[in-house]
């Protein structure tokens, strides 16, 4: 994708993120409280994509709008370019948001039905004093240009465009300000297939215009695949795995990740001469309210010990591998294990040219 | 004779805004112990095909055939319907929680769908519900079956519908979108399950989705659809390898597993038409990037292409021109078992510089050539 140049744009060390739930209503005591996140150390480098995945409750969204300072953080420290931005006072913080930006999920929600495309995308305009009048009105228009919609709609209402036009919009808005970086929250889950493709190139190709760097959360992994150049797995509030892309999809070492990954049904008929071998995780995503003691996968897990139910693993690197690719693991996945056949073989090319025709299923 | 035969099923609506064609010329066919996929984006007409047959579409006009074991449904009673509906045909919907009442117990909402068919008392339908929940994987069954449905996790909600879906042990069930709110991990659990069940009790599974993926894994056959009609039908492995027409051509390019991460996404230019205002065109045309004169007069009728059987697809396109093709060279490191040989040679793909979105196909001897 894009080369790096390795610059630290965002860090975050030991962040933790936590909500009370179950307060009493008179004393106002907290019963319990959910760790959203709980203790995430992680660099985005300038120019990169960092993909973040992990199952429905796993902390993703949390972490996303503590990077983008939309809610602090419980601890722990954020900082964006060297400067520490977990306790700055609003005002202080708008400055930092026009370079951090955020795409929702839901191009439906998060657009104002009731303001045209034009007020909508004039509004960061506005908040930041950057241009009024026939000026703004001239910014919004090339902004809707880059993005792939015809400026004639500047006076539409969101309901007049289709779900992938109003995910142009929702990054066009992001965009508005010129942001060093955009953290895009399933941008693409809510698209059909056809036009979720049009809105990925739209994605990478104003990265290597603007030379953005990404936070790419999604819970689809092929899509995180194709986008990524490096790749986190969260479970419960926690990075499991961290590393190249290419090394997570093609040598994943956290048995979460490698179970993960198994589970994904692959379009790739060609290879099914040899299928895949499935883990099936039991159960569910223990709750965030009481994690499991030790490390939080050892109920899921095939290769639980003792160890892993009393000690919580560290997040550090692993033999054979590169020292970019950590993981938090006692035992990780090696090459003879069973886990390993389960992860993503490389899908070579030679699958989709070389059509064996009425191959068996 | 199929289980369920389908035959030139048309659904429309009566809105406002004018008359929607959500179903135009469905036909399919799916047999006890297969699996039949219907894959298509929002709006293609995928639900809507499935519960027009079933009577579950108020508003809806319904033409053509849907014959169960050779009686047709649409030319049934709405209580002939009803003794249908359950005992021999279920569904499977989404989402689990709006299609589960929050104020019964899980157990007893299974017990009732049982007792409205069947004459049994209300103990040995209780204890039918149990045994139900139990084979499909909920620990400590007779525990949780007096447990409210907000005491489920998501996939434990997906499994309680399944048991309720089954209970009746209906030759045929529907499911529509099952895993699409679930997990991935959760997913794996609930297809692997589906299809275990369909092993052991030797039932037809129609399953409805926009992931082209989860067909790819669960289905034997497919048909794909397309603003209401189907484009295309064929064994799924034919379908994925030797895919005719151009829309699936088009879906699987869109697909960021099968485009190599190095390359860019190919997506379909445009957008899907509206179902208010279909052009007497294939609706595929203004999209589609072979499109020719002949597909502006009328949408083509299904004809059979490629080399496997029952291989259909509505396009005019020639016949022997199957194949996604990328502008890779095959690698050479493994052998491969499944090789083409003498007999059964591959269909050739172009070279990198001259791609077939960018080539008007009017020399059709270049595909036929080869197969």
């Amino acid at each position: 994708m894009t080369e790096t140049d390795g610059g630290v744009l965002l860090e975050l060390t030991d962040v933790t993120k936590s909500f009370a739930v179950k307060t009493r209503v008179l004393t106002g005591r907290e019963r319990a409280r959910v760790h959203a996140v709980d203790g995430v150390s992680l660099q985005v480098r300038a120019g990169e994509t960092l993909g973040l995945v992990g199952e429905s409750g796993c902390g993703k969204s949390t972490l996303a709008r503590v990077m983008t300072a939309l809610q602090p953080a419980t601890s722990g420290r954020v900082s964006f370019k060297g400067r520490d931005i977990t306790h700055l006072a609003r005002r202080r913080l708008r400055s930092i948001r026009r370079n951090v930006q955020m795409v929702f999920q839901d191009p439906y929600g998060s657009l104002n039905p009731r303001r045209r495309v034009g007020s909508i995308l004039g509004e960061p305009f506005a908040v930041h004093g950057e241009a009024s009048g026939e000026e703004r009105k001239r910014k919004v228009q090339e902004l809707m240009e880059v993005v792939g919609l015809s400026p004639e709609h500047y006076n539409r209402f969101p309901a007049e465009f289709s779900g992938g036009q109003r995910q142009r919009i929702g990054i066009a808005r992001a965009l508005a300000l010129r942001p060093e970086l955009i953290v895009c929250d399933e941008p693409v889950s809510a698209l059909d297939v056809s036009i979720q493709a049009q809105i990925l190139n739209l994605i990478e190709d104003l990265q290597d215009v603007f030379g953005l760097t990404y936070v790419f959360i999604a819970h689809d992994l092929s899509v995180v695949r194709h986008v990524s150049d490096r790749v986190a797995v969260m479970y419960l509030g926690r990075i499991a795995e961290i590393g190249p892309v290419e090394e997570i999809y093609g040598s994943a070492r956290h048995p979460y990740t490698a179970a993960l990954l198994s589970a994904v049904p692959v379009v790739d008929l060609a290879s099914n001469r040899r299928r895949r071998e499935r883990v099936i995780l039991q159960g569910g995503v223990p709750s965030a309210i009481d994690p499991p003691t030790g490390c939080r996968f050892h109920p899921r897990c095939p290769k639980a010990q003792q160890v892993c139910r009393e000690v919580e693993p560290e997040l550090g690197p692993s033999e054979s591998v590169s020292s970019e690719h950590l993981v938090a693991c006692h035992f990780p996945v090696r090459r003879e294990d069973a886990l390993a056949a389960a992860a993503w073989e490389e899908p070579t090319p030679s699958k989709i040219t070389t059509l064996p025709a009425g191959g068996q299923r | 004779m199929a289980l369920l035969e389908v035959v030139d099923l048309r659904v429309t609506f009566d809105t406002d805004d004018g008359v929607v064609q959500a179903v135009q010329g469905m036909s399919f066919a799916v047999d006890r112990g297969r699996t039949l996929g219907i894959v298509g984006e929002s709006g293609s007409g995928k639900s809507v095909s499935t519960q027009a047959i079933l009577g579950l579409s108020p508003g809806a006009r319904t033409t053509g055939h849907a014959y169960l074991d050779g009686v047709d449904l649409l030319d049934m009673s709405e209580s002939e319907l009803q003794s249908v509906r359950g005992a021999r045909i279920s569904m499977i919907f989404q989402d689990p929680l709006t299609s589960l009442h929050p104020l019964f117990r899980v157990g007893d909402q299974i017990a009732e769908a049982i007792r409205a068919h069947e004459k049994v008392t209300k103990r040995d339908a209780h204890q039918r519900a149990v045994e139900m929940l139990g084979k499909v994987g909920i620990p400590q069954p007779d525990r949780r079956a007096r447990d409210y449905p907000h005491q489920f996790s998501g996939g434990m909600r997906q499994r309680a519908m399944i048991a309720m879906a089954l209970s009746l042990h209906p030759p045929l069930i529907i499911a529509d979108e099952p895993t699409t709110a679930l997990d991935v991990t959760v997913q794996a659990q609930i297809l692997e399950l589906l299809a275990e069940l369909r092993e052991e009790l030797d039932t037809a599974v129609i399953l409805i989705t926009h992931d082209l993926a989860v067909v790819a894994d669960v289905a034997d056959e497919i048909v794909i659809m397309y603003a209401g009609r189907p484009m295309e039908r064929a064994s799924t492995t034919a379908a994925f390898t030797e895919p005719h027409h151009p829309y699936t051509q088009g879906l699987l390019e869109s697909i960021p597993a099968y485009s190599a991460r190095t390359g860019k996404l190919q997506p379909i230019k445009g957008n899907p038409p509206s179902l208010l205002r279909l052009a007497r065109e294939c609706p595929f045309a203004p999209r589609c990037p072979h499109v020719r004169e002949e597909c502006r007069a009328a949408p083509p009728p299904l004809k059979p292409v490629g080399h496997s059987p029952g291989h259909l697809s509505a396009c005019v396109l020639p016949p022997s021109r199957v194949g996604l093709v990328a502008p890779v060279a095959p690698a050479l490191d493994a052998p491969n078992p499944d090789a083409p040989t003498a007999d059964r040679p591959i269909t050739e793909a172009p070279t990198a510089d001259e791609p077939i979105g960018d080539d008007p196909i009017d020399d059709d001897s270049v595909w036929s050539g080869q197969v």
